[in-house]
């Protein structure tokens, strides 16, 4: 009994001492993130984090002089939705914290946001693409980039354009990859693509069972609805057992290490194509100083989303600031800054022009298909842009 | 029987091989019957007439149209699960424990072997190995691998397990499960240290990537061809290789006469002066090269590999080892040949005899449902006699 | 030198520990504590000297009325004021709460009957996707593709009926016990275990490819909107006109619901350690001792073992059902990811953390396991990420943290400290911090030494048997 107690009274003691060690901080306003900071999308993730940080740093000059100090808090949800949701109560239970920039996975930002809007706490989204994230009308969550139903119906039409009949689809079983897999068989079958097979698969290695029904039914395209580290392992092991078709895959597609794992086999055959919502660097006017400075403070390129990442901050920003000279200098309230968020009218980002419609979906969104050009991983920014579409959201 | 009159070194590699060809065409023609009876069955069905409007072609020709395919990637996936099942299987049969750590001992020989090719291939070897020396350097890849996994099993079982030796069953069981997730866990701080990503890929050289035509056929929806990847073969001759090398080991030699008696009979074993200790010591050795060399090799065939790849291989052996009564050698080949095969079939055949409502995402459910049902009705599995007996 | 300061300070504690130190002791320090917590409510450091207070109500020895009044003052008075004015602690103890019955549930295989369950969050999951289906849309939605489903179709029952389907989530997962339970009837301990993990697994896998051909699930898409119970009109303007000034802000419906959940949870709990405690102290707990020590001899002995077996699943099945239920109306959200194999890891870790047949012991190893993962863990990271985003340098490594890794942060080695605990804790203490004072009262004869330490190792298990066993 003894020892146990002393210890326990001690560390409670030394606990004691150490909070009242912590003092009271000055008077702040925090941003919030949320993206997967670890784990296998910790590099899509890290980097949302990072466009936020060099946005705080770059654009908020205007509220310190209106004598606020802005903060980052940056919250890693493991791109598991327990997480999310456990995070979000942290971070709405914090009265500084005004604007959360964030969520990469769907799956995690629909359960997450839900606190946010009963928290009446702004949410910039700059990377969810699930049309549900929109769909629920709440005036708290907007987003920069496209939607699901779009893209999925973006690649198909891309599909239907390269004179493909027949499509095999393909999904990772995630909340992400099967619904814009679902799109996609959607429109395909409306344009007439005739759809040989939908699967959902979980593995990661092994495609060989899956594949032998898939090369038996010899369809044009492969359509792959999920990440990369997946997508890449199966057209690779597609081309091996002699497939020689398109692949064409979603913005989970979207990064360099496709090129790692696929190697020159992605630029066989018919080619591998996938759609985004985030298009490369060169797609957009003002993002060679953004990649310029991104680089300097980082150390390394931009990940996809991060630029989009940057201009929620922004926006989140300038809201901050409507909201605060509308207040008349007091910290302004997160229900003014949420509504500051939608009437933001043609603010300049660097992925784009951003107004969004009642719902919080941009007006008009951009989505491109771009072709895997080349089998150097240091060459993925340079990937040809085969197409560039701007469509307004669904009503 | 002439078998019986060669040298019992000789005897005890012929042996295993003959079992292994048996088993392997015995599986394989009682899916390929059971199929085409299915396919016979469903003649006419709505799955029929709906692979004819969307493949126009009937569900009969399509059946056999891949099931060579079909069989051919059965027979690999086996070849995989039997030689990690083997690690299971030895370390039951000698200590009746099960190794749940062993999936990850397997993980750690495909890092070790994938972590060498890439050395080798930042040395610029790899770019330039001829066809012999691609094999060459594949089997020092293999070799560390072995290596590595040997080293991890043995190292585990002197900290994690040896200590608990005595304890009631479920203790070393925990610490097993601990030691799993200790091990994901600093491959992954290993690898991510190194690099920053924690998965590997496969480099790509030498000729494995080819594929070997073996024949094809004239069916009406066009010719089909049936070939086989070089790296296919690679894995079933590695596979039966080491399964009979090991058989050699443990019914042909002074120190598998040992493992026999520590698994027989641990205290009498120790009273004939067998070093017990040591024994066991050499079990998770050999159990563990196993699993590593089976690691490379599944890195060889899948390409990509995680820290947390180990987890679904090795539960698979395990069932295989289960399927074919666990501690028994030729059991867990048995067990793994027919999970491969089956898990290849559900994979290729669920979706389009189902009509797309189930599919090759049911291939773990089967595998796991298997693995219930075995151990409810027949938990001696299918060549053992009763659960507490041993190899 | 160590050791006179050792002695020093047990005599300091055992001091602190008599006559009426211990009441000056721990209201004092739920008094430090709670005026922490209500003056920073964002520190976790505070936080934990008030986990700690309230901890130390149980382990100083105060009789039995003073103890359960203290108790029931932190539960009723003190969290929910504390709570409301951080939210997140409220998320935390709901949290510990949940797993804290799951760990109670898992003990009783476990603990009580010696059955190894690697697959126990399947039980949750069977809970948590019974007010998911019928709680939700979902049964209006059988034939729509999940994902694309429209948004306004209406809820299949009333949001009252919440409170039924906890009873009935206890008893579907008693049922989901027992049908997990048959394999007990032919299989023994460690091959059970993998049959628990396969069973585990296929749960989680079935309920992530049950949206075709009827959408049950909706598939990794994950269930969402769940209805929770609605709030009797006026009690947040009840709650906020009585203890309104204490918070010092408004408290907003959605935020009280958290008050709410972390009642029903605490009751739940509550429950499961009445139910737990009897059980124990009963003939069917004896029981399960006696199949657990040695089932040979137990059978001969007259007792059923195979039904008490069945039993105990059935039980331990139960608390997590009707935790499924709760968690399921709390987070208005399930998906599949929450039920994967690391969940029923982390409740195994809660359990041998705390002490195997231990019922203080699960319900503090819960707590632990979940203040680390929540919150040390995660603020460890955060701290590593601002001191990365700065210039500080390491003093003597002359280290820069900007260069130190990301790899290295500690919210990602969740599975390395749950695998380091289960194999030291194996080693070392098998019985667990606290262990069940059973165990103690078998070996050394006196309720008196439950507490002392130390000597207890190794024997939590009962080697006898069990060596004969292995070498049989």
């Amino acid at each position: 009994m003894g020892k146990r107690l002393c210890s326990v009274i001690l560390a409670t003691a030394m606990l004691a001492f150490a909070v009242s060690a912590t003092g009271a901080q000055a008077k702040v306003i925090k941003i919030a993130t949320q993206s997967p900071l670890s784990g296998g999308m910790s590099a899509v993730g890290t980097d949302i984090k990072n466009g936020a940080q060099l946005a705080i740093e770059q654009l908020s000059g205007s509220l310190t002089k209106l004598g606020f100090k802005i903060e980052l808090a940056p919250f890693d949800d493991q791109g598991n939705p327990d997480t999310g949701v456990a995070n979000a109560k942290n971070i709405v239970a914090d009265p500084a914290v005004l604007v959360i920039v964030g969520h990469y996975n769907s799956g995690v930002q629909i359960p997450a946001s839900e606190e946010y809007h009963s928290a009446g706490l702004a949410n910039v989204s700059p990377a969810n693409t699930n049309p549900k994230v929109t769909e629920r009308n709440y005036l708290e969550i907007s987003r920069i980039c496209g939607r699901d139903d779009v893209q999925g119906a973006v690649g198909a039409q891309f599909a239907m354009s390269m004179g493909m009949k027949s499509a095999y689809i393909i999904h990772d079983k995630t909340a992400y990859g099967q619904g814009i897999a679902e799109y996609f068989k959607r429109e395909s079958e409306k344009l007439g693509i005739k759809v040989r097979g939908f699967a959902g698969t979980e593995e990661k290695a092994n495609f060989d069972s899956i594949l032998t029904p898939i090369l038996a039914s010899r369809p044009d395209v492969i359509y792959f609805g999920g990440m990369y580290d997946q997508a890449a392992v199966l057209f690779k092991q597609a081309r091996q057992k002699g497939y020689k078709g398109m692949f064409l895959s979603d913005d989970g597609f979207d990064s360099s290490d496709a090129t790692k794992i696929g190697g020159k086999v992605l630029l066989d055959g018919k080619g591998t194509y996938y759609s985004t919502v985030s298009g490369p660097a060169s797609a957009y006017p003002g993002t060679a100083k953004f990649i310029a400075d991104f680089k300097a403070r980082f150390g390394s390129e931009p990940q996809p989303f991060a630029a989009q990442a940057y201009d929620s901050t922004a926006l989140a920003l300038l809201a901050i600031e409507a909201a605060a000279k509308s207040s008349g200098g007091a910290a302004p309230t997160r229900a003014a800054i949420a509504k500051a968020v939608r009437a933001i009218t043609d603010y300049k980002g660097i992925t784009g022009t951003i107004s969004f419609n009642s719902k919080g979906d941009l007006l008009k969104a951009k989505y491109f298909i771009i072709q895997v050009t080349s089998a150097d991983p240091l060459q993925w920014s340079n990937n040809k842009i085969a197409q560039t579409l701007e469509i307004e959201p669904p009503k | 029987m002439r078998i019986a009159q060669l040298p019992v070194s000789v005897r005890e590699i012929v042996k295993p091989i003959g079992r292994m060809v048996v088993f392997v065409v015995g599986a394989g023609a009682v899916f390929s019957a059971f199929m085409v009876l299915l396919a016979l069955v469903f003649k006419g069905s709505a799955a029929d007439r709906l692979l004819l409007e969307s493949m126009d072609v009937g569900i009969l020709p399509y059946t056999v149209s891949i099931l060579p395919q079909v069989l051919i990637d059965g027979v690999t996936l086996g070849f995989v699960y039997a030689a990690i099942a083997l690690g299971y299987t030895m370390v039951y049969g000698v200590l009746e424990f099960i190794n749940f750590a062993h999936s990850e001992i397997f993980a750690i020989g495909a890092f070790a072997g994938v972590e060498f090719l890439l050395f080798m291939e930042r040395l610029g070897i790899l770019a330039g190995a001829g066809p012999l020396f691609a094999y060459m350097l594949l089997m020092m890849a293999v070799l560390a691998g072995m290596m590595a996994s040997g080293a991890t099993a043995v190292i585990v079982e002197r900290t994690a397990y040896r200590p608990l030796r005595g304890a009631p069953r479920i203790v070393p069981l925990i610490s097993a499960i601990g030691v799993s997730f200790v091990l994901q866990d600093l491959i992954r701080l290993v690898e991510s240290l190194t690099s920053g990503q924690f998965h590997r890929i496969f480099p790509t050289f030498g000729n494995f990537d080819d594929r070997v035509s073996l024949f094809a056929f004239e069916m009406k929806m066009g010719t089909v061809y049936v070939d086989i990847q070089v790296k296919s073969i690679v894995v079933i001759v590695a596979a039966v290789l080491m399964l009979a090398g090991l058989n050699y080991i443990v019914n042909a030699t002074r120190v598998g006469k040992a493992i026999r008696a520590v698994a027989q009979d641990r205290s009498s074993a120790s009273l004939m002066g067998v070093y017990v200790n040591g024994i066991i010591s050499f079990t998770f050795l050999l159990g563990g090269a196993l699993g590593g060399a089976a690691g490379v090799l599944y890195a060889l065939k899948f390409t990509r590999i995680d820290p947390f790849i180990g987890f679904f291989p090795g539960m698979k052996a395990f069932t295989a080892a289960v399927l074919g009564g666990i501690g028994n050698l030729t059991g867990a080949l048995l067990g793994g040949i027919v999970l491969g095969m089956l898990e290849s079939f559900a994979g290729a055949y669920l979706t389009t005899f189902t009509m797309g409502a189930m599919g090759a995402e049911y291939k773990d459910i089967i595998a796991f449902a298997i693995l219930i049902l075995i151990l409810i009705f027949r938990p001696s599995g299918l060549l053992g006699e009763q659960v507490s007996q041993k190899a | 030198m160590k050791n006179s300061m050792r002695e020093s300070l047990a005599r300091l504690a055992n001091h602190l520990n008599t006559g009426r130190n211990p009441y000056v002791v721990s209201i004092s320090l739920l008094v430090v504590g709670t005026a922490l917590v209500y003056l920073s409510p964002r520190s976790i450091l505070a936080f934990l000297v008030f986990a700690g207070a309230t901890a130390m109500i149980y382990f100083l020895r105060m009789n039995k009325t003073a103890k359960l009044a203290l108790a029931v003052f932190v539960a009723v008075v003190l969290v929910p004021i504390l709570g409301a004015r951080n939210i997140f602690y409220l998320e935390v103890i709901f949290q510990i709460a949940v797993f804290a019955a799951l760990s109670l549930g898992l003990n009783i295989v476990v603990g009580f009957s010696g059955i190894l369950n690697l697959g126990y969050v399947a039980f949750y999951a069977a809970g948590a996707y019974l007010w998911g289906f019928f709680g939700s849309q979902q049964a209006f939605l059988l034939h729509e593709i999940p994902g694309t489903a429209p948004l306004d179709t209406p809820f299949l029952l009333a949001p009252e009926w919440f409170y039924v389907f906890v009873l009935l989530g206890i008893i579907v997962a008693a049922f989901v016990g027992l049908l997990l339970g048959l394999p007990v009837l032919r299989v023994r301990g460690d091959y059970l275990a993998i049959v628990t993990l396969g069973f585990g697994e296929v749960v989680r896998q079935l309920v992530n490819n049950l949206d075709k051909p009827l959408n049950l699930t909706n598939g990794p898409q994950g269930i969402t909107p769940i209805q929770k119970p609605t709030l009797p009109q006026g009690v947040v303007d009840a709650f906020n006109a009585v203890v309104g000034p204490l918070v010092g802000n408004r408290v907003t419906p959605s935020q009280f619901y958290n008050i709410v959940f972390y009642f029903i949870a605490l009751i739940v709990v509550l429950a499961a350690i009445v139910v737990t405690h009897r059980l124990d102290d009963s003939k069917i707990g004896r029981a399960w001792t006696a199949i657990r020590e040695d089932e040979l001899a137990a059978t001969a002995m007259g007792i059923p073992a195979n039904k008490l077996k069945l039993a105990a699943f059935a039980v331990g099945a139960s608390f997590a059902g009707g935790m499924g239920v709760i968690f399921a109306a709390s987070r208005t959200f399930v998906s599949p990811d929450s039920f994967n194999f690391m969940q029923s890891i982390g409740v195994l870790t809660m359990v041998i953390l705390g002490g195997i047949g231990s019922i203080p012991g699960v319900i503090i190893g819960a707590a632990v396991v979940i203040i680390l993962n929540l919150q040390v863990l995660q603020s460890f990271s955060l701290y590593l990420t601002q001191l990365r985003q700065s210039d500080a340098v390491i003093p003597i490594l002359n280290f820069a943290w900007k260069d130190l890794s990301t790899q290295l942060d500690p919210a990602k080695y969740q599975r390395l400290l749950f695998g380091l605990i289960l194999v030291l804790m194996m080693i070392y203490r098998p019985a667990g911090l606290i262990p069940a004072s059973r165990r103690i009262r078998e070996l050394k004869g006196t309720p008196d030494a439950s507490v002392s330490d130390g000597e207890t190792n190794g024997d939590a298990n009962g080697d006898a048997p069990e060596e004969a066993d292995d070498d049989r």
